[in-house]
């Protein structure tokens, strides 16, 4: 049987509004995925630490404070120099479609908008972790 | 056989014959507390009901019908639109926009370095600096954020937790420069740390040191500030975070007692200080559910304070309360389709008895809102105050078969949830234990696996959807915000004097240590331009800090 998908989902930066980051990790919980649930007030440092310890395969992140360009392009840095290339990054949150080129252009492979229904993020998590295997 | 019994066969008969050929649209009808809604309400539900004990009039116990004798026949609600965004200096323009604009209030955002207790200068808050309030490092800040605005005359009210006492002291020493004497000053301090370690997550310290010095205020204004709100117990974020009606007044009630009960085993008099609570509800989409939560909430409160903790003022029992429409109802689909949601929601929390509201901005789900978008969203206040006439009578709906039965089953369940955590070991506990995350977040999935199933229908979402071309105007944040803070934030420290500054930092320090009042400790150094993290990392040697866990 193959090994489950093993999903982070963390919230980076000072932002506590979590709802919509704890109801996508349970969707993906049902969805049969391994969910990590870092909890509030992460530094993109901490995320992608722990992203390598737990040796996830995707790492979702979640910010509606506005600072995502900031925190989120940090934590596929991090990763990237913990060794961590291969790990699937994506988020979510309040975020301006204009920001989404941006977002992409350093490493986040997808990012969902309110309204966005679990299903979507869950065929997207399943298509793209581990295409080579 | 009556008339009344007659009737009612009748109609129960053609309801069978109805429904036989057309189904209803759903088995079972419920509001978001999962009430059953029946298919009719009549006088048999309100059968029994002692109106002078459960109802009443408006300014007399129990409350239900409002806190005031003339309610908005006097004065309508305050209008007052939460606002704050990058500096001081351009938050100062959108007040006094606001103010020009006819709104009766300030309400202050802060960012969440701001909130959390960080100077824009540190690490943690790279990204957050003036994102979603104004930054705000030392008085000099406060001084511009304030500037030509007479705080003799405004209300404010201040959206801080943790670091309340501080921005309080910051606020006061302003006024003070103004002229304007501490006793005179009106308005709110958010100031309830209990929903953060819970709902909103802008903790610093442990639950038993916040409250050390949350009851460290109450007793700092009971004196100094007598006409400033302590508090704001809120509920808002509580309902954002998922929670349905029910949970959303028992928990922050829950709060309340928690409050409360905090400051009276610190020796203050229930009386003293329990006027100046005051609460904040959200206003959700389900319209008649919102209305019977605002009416069941005041008369619980007013129950709880006279029968639980004595008190004998009635002022002490009397819930007064803000309400915000609920952020989480907007949809980033559609974005002008939220504007009819706000209206919906604003009437129901002036049908509710609100003293004060925010309506929110149609484009909120995507950033913050525009100056056009705030102008819609107060209008659309001023509409339901100036040109709807539901403020003309007091409580409008009361006496409505349903209304009244919906009132008196969220407070029911209200008082179940209670009474489960009052066994718990108080709200402090049930906080440490988990339950009322886990409660909420139950809510909060159960709601979105209904919209998926298409159980709920959100309009523009996931029902009636277009193709939207993309262009909306959004305000954007300047990047330079944060340099141009910590070039201000250098400035500051330069000129000022740091022997002064040590010196208040240390007293403060002692005050903590030896368990004194730490207020006018805060108030000392804010005037000696101490920086806000400066003050919270005196507080956090002390008291130490929060750490949370990660409940799904």
């Amino acid at each position: 049987m193959a090994k489950k998908i093993r999903v982070l989902i963390a919230k980076p930066g000072l932002d506590g509004h979590d709802r919509g980051a704890k109801v996508v990790a349970r969707a993906l919980k049902d969805a049969g995925f391994e969910v990590i649930y870092t909890g509030i007030r992460q530094t993109p440092k901490q995320i992608a630490m722990t992203a390598i310890q737990e040796d996830v395969d995707a790492v979702g992140l979640s910010c509606l404070s506005g600072a995502h360009k900031k925190l989120f392009p940090e934590v596929v840095k991090h990763l990237k120099e913990l060794g961590g290339d291969d790990i699937i990054v994506f988020g979510g949150g309040i975020i301006p479609k204009e920001d989404i080129p941006y977002l992409k252009k350093h490493g986040i492979k997808e990012i969902f908008l309110p309204g966005t229904d679990t299903k979507e993020t869950i065929e997207f998590i399943k298509e793209n972790v581990r295409k080579g295997d | 056989m009556g008339k009344y019994e007659e009737l009612k066969q009748q109609w129960e008969k053609s309801v069978e014959k109805a429904i036989s050929k057309f189904p209803e649209r759903r088995e079972k009808f419920e509001t978001t507390s999962g009430i059953e809604i029946k298919r009719l309400y009549t006088p048999e539900d309100i059968e029994g009901k002692d109106y002078a004990e459960d109802i009443g009039f408006p300014g007399v116990y129990p409350f239900t019908r409002g806190v005031q004798p003339t309610m908005y026949r006097g004065r309508f609600w305050t209008m007052r639109q939460y606002a704050g965004f990058g500096t001081a200096e351009e938050t100062n323009k959108r007040y006094r926009y606001l103010l020009e604009q006819g709104q009766t209030g300030l309400s202050v955002a802060f960012d969440l370095p701001t909130q959390i207790g960080y100077d824009s200068d540190n690490e943690l808050s790279m990204g957050e600096v003036g994102k979603v309030g104004v930054a705000i490092d030392t008085l000099a800040d406060m001084e511009i954020l304030f500037d030509g605005i007479d705080l003799g005359k405004v209300s404010t009210s201040m959206t801080i937790n943790s670091p309340a006492a501080i921005l309080l002291c910051m606020y006061a020493a302003v006024a003070e420069k103004q002229g304007v004497p501490m006793e005179n000053l009106r308005g709110t301090i958010q100031n309830d740390i209990l929903k953060e370690y819970f709902a909103r997550g802008t903790y610093i310290f442990p639950p038993k040191e916040s409250m050390k010095i949350v009851t460290d205020i109450f007793e700092f204004c009971k004196d100094k500030m007598p006409k400033w709100n302590t508090i704001s117990i809120s509920g808002y974020h509580i309902r954002e975070a998922g929670s349905s009606a029910v949970q959303e007044v028992a928990f922050t009630l829950a709060d309340g007692i928690a409050y409360v009960q905090a400051a009276i085993d610190a020796g203050l008099d229930v009386d003293s200080f329990a006027k100046r609570l005051s609460f904040f509800f959200n206003a959700h989409n389900n319209f008649i559910e919102e209305i019977a939560k605002f009416r069941a909430a005041r008369r619980l409160w007013a129950r709880i304070m006279k029968e639980r903790f004595g008190a004998k003022d009635p002022r002490s029992c009397m819930l007064r309360f803000h309400t915000q429409t609920a952020g989480s109802t907007l949809t980033a689909q559609q974005p002008d389709n939220n504007i009819i949601r706000v209206t919906l929601q604003a009437l129901a929390a002036v049908l509710g008895g609100t003293q004060s509201l925010h309506t929110n901005s149609r484009d909120e789900a995507l950033s913050l809102p525009t100056e056009d978008s705030v102008r819609i969203a107060l209008r659309t206040q001023q509409i339901i105050a100036y040109e709807s006439g539901v403020a003309d009578s007091i409580d409008p709906f009361a006496g409505s078969y349903m209304l009244e039965k919906l009132t008196d089953e969220i407070e029911e369940r209200a008082m179940e949830y209670i009474k489960k955590i009052d066994e718990m070991g108080g709200m402090i506990k049930a906080i440490e234990t988990g339950y009322v995350h886990q409660e909420i977040s139950n809510s909060a999935y159960e709601y979105q696996r209904a919209v998926e199933s298409k159980q709920q229908i959100v309009v523009g979402v996931n029902e009636f959807i277009i193709e939207e071309d993309e262009e909306h105007e959004l305000l954007k944040i300047d990047e330079e915000v944060e340099r141009f803070q910590i070039e201000k934030l250098k400035k500051v420290k330069a000129q000022r004097d740091s022997n002064q500054v040590s010196k208040k930092l240390k007293e403060l320090e002692t005050a903590a240590k030896e368990n004194k009042n730490v207020i006018p400790y805060i108030y000392e150094a804010v005037k000696t331009y101490a920086t806000l993290q400066e003050i919270c990392d005196t507080l956090r040697g002390v008291f130490g800090e929060y750490k949370a866990s990660s409940i799904l």
